[in-house]
């Protein structure tokens, strides 16, 4: 029998943009276990509750990811509304759509640009950051924050988009389009990345269901499962198709989000097509009674905020149940029988955001 | 399979111009929307204490007594919702950002804000 060696993974590598630390049970090259363990940023936020009247706390669960910080403050937003029973108006909705929808555009492109990284591609790494560079202009000429918008707010959003800068952004769309268009060729068809990727980090469809898998790395697996669907904000009045592969490598997963960069800019294009005119926000008066489960689509997979209040403006309980949380289950099970150099890979392929996991 | 995909777009970079700034020697890049840091008009502060209640990193402190309005910079984290939340809009985003500072400290200012004397006129507010 082969000895077997443990190689510690982290919380400091290079691939990895945050700390999580993954301990490599090895046998010669070969990845027999791997054991995770997370707790290096967390920051109380759960707690910080019942601190921050619930109206501030749009600010504090906005802060809890730094890359898909919107839709974070949406889906609290959205749980409150559902508790205090506030209707919203029909044009806040759309702009949190198409927000929404260049937080995936830019979170993709940060995550294809750490992926090429992971495998050395440091020039395709610069390129998708060039896009990137243009969407995070249009969210602070539209919102101004670059990363952190904080433009949604209970009861509406907080700026509104003019009909000119909206037909503007539509234009904009259309050479962002063809910028992607070159890069993710690169990334599909190119012989060395796929030959890097392919047959990498396999997760069956079985397995992704039943790890509870979610977003792109369960997409990739063939997993047919978008919060989106469900209609949340404008989703339900725009035409949305689901991106599936049905290898489940990482190339499955990579085209996944590839895919759904060109859905995320049809959807901003329909938004803005179907944009009615009003009022963005309406007056929210009291405070949440009862509690709410608000689910919604990350860039990263599903989102849960789940949400108790008691009638004053603390609120009691807040859970959030983020997308990396649930998708290192099927991490760890992709990584059994991986080959060591493929660690890296594999890790970045589901995205994981770990300030996000650990809040 | 092709190779040589990158040949087309890696061609092209080489003969534009960067896509980055030559940052301290070119200013920013900032748009009217962008959020910098508040500054406040210390002649219309009226002294309520909106801004401290509302701000989520606890930055604002008013002293009504010694009539002074003080930030913390380091604990702000610029969301605008006192700016928003202002019944007399005396507070402003500036889109510049803050300088780099070599300590850590607060920002007092001394509010000049005199209550206007009412005068018999009904329906005089102070501006």
């Amino acid at each position: 029998m082969t000895k077997q060696i443990i190689i510690p993974f982290g919380p400091q590598h290079p691939v990895l943009p945050e700390p999580i630390h993954l301990d490599l049970v090895l046998e010669d090259e070969k990845v027999i276990e791997a054991i995770p363990s997370i707790g290096y940023i967390h920051r109380g936020f759960e707690k910080l509750v019942e601190k921050r009247e619930f109206t501030e706390y749009v600010y504090v669960a906005e802060r809890t990811c730094g890359i898909c910080s919107f839709i974070h403050g949406l889906t609290y937003c959205q749980g409150i509304e559902e508790i205090m029973k506030v209707e919203v108006p029909e044009r806040a909705l759309f702009l949190r759509t198409i927000w929404s929808e260049y937080s995936r555009l830019h979170s993709h492109l940060l995550w294809l640009g750490c992926f090429a990284d992971s495998f050395g591609f440091e020039n395709l790494f610069m390129n998708a950051w060039r896009i990137r560079e243009r969407i995070l202009d249009v969210m602070e000429q539209t919102t101004g924050g670059r990363v952190i918008q904080g433009s949604c707010k209970i009861g509406g959003v907080r700026k509104d988009i003019i009909g000119e800068k909206l037909d503007q952004m539509s234009k904009d769309l259309d050479s962002i389009q063809q910028e992607l268009e070159e890069l993710t060729n690169v990334f599909l068809r190119d012989a060395s990345i796929r030959h890097r990727l392919k047959n990498v980090g396999v997760l069956s469809r079985d397995d992704a269901y039943s790890c509870g898998a979610v977003g792109p790395t369960a997409r990739g697996s063939g997993v047919s499962y978008d919060m989106r669907k469900t209609g949340y904000a404008a989703y339900g009045k725009l035409n949305l198709e689901t991106v599936t592969e049905s290898d489940g490598d990482c190339y499955a997963r990579c085209t996944v989000r590839c895919r759904e960069l060109f859905t995320s800019i049809d959807l901003i294009k329909q938004a803005i097509r179907k944009i009615p005119d009003g009022p963005v926000d309406v007056k929210v008066t009291g405070a949440p009674d009862g509690e709410y489960f608000a689910r919604s689509e990350q860039p990263r997979g599903e989102l849960v905020h789940y949400i108790k209040g008691n009638g004053t403006k603390f609120l009691v309980r807040s859970r959030i149940r983020t997308p990396t949380l649930t998708n290192i289950p099927p991490l760890v099970k992709m990584l059994q029988g991986c080959e060591l150099a493929d660690v890296p890979v594999i890790v970045l392929s589901i995205d994981p955001c770990i300030s996000c996991t650990e809040r | 399979m092709a190779f040589f995909e990158m040949a087309k777009t890696a061609l092209r970079t080489v003969l534009q111009r960067p896509a980055t700034i030559r940052y301290p020697a070119e200013p920013a890049k900032k748009t009217p929307l962008t959020r910098g840091h508040v500054i406040i008009d210390e002649s219309r502060c009226i002294s309520c204490g909106t801004c401290q209640r509302k701000c989520p990193s606890q930055a604002i402190l008013l002293q009504k007594e010694e009539k002074t309005w003080q930030i913390d910079r380091f604990r702000c984290v610029v969301c605008n919702s006192c700016v928003d939340t202002c019944p007399v809009k005396c507070l402003t985003m500036d889109p510049q950002y803050t300088a780099p500072a070599v300590s850590c400290g607060v920002e007092i200012v001394t509010i000049t804000y005199v209550k206007p004397v009412k005068t018999v006129d009904i329906g005089e507010t102070p501006a």
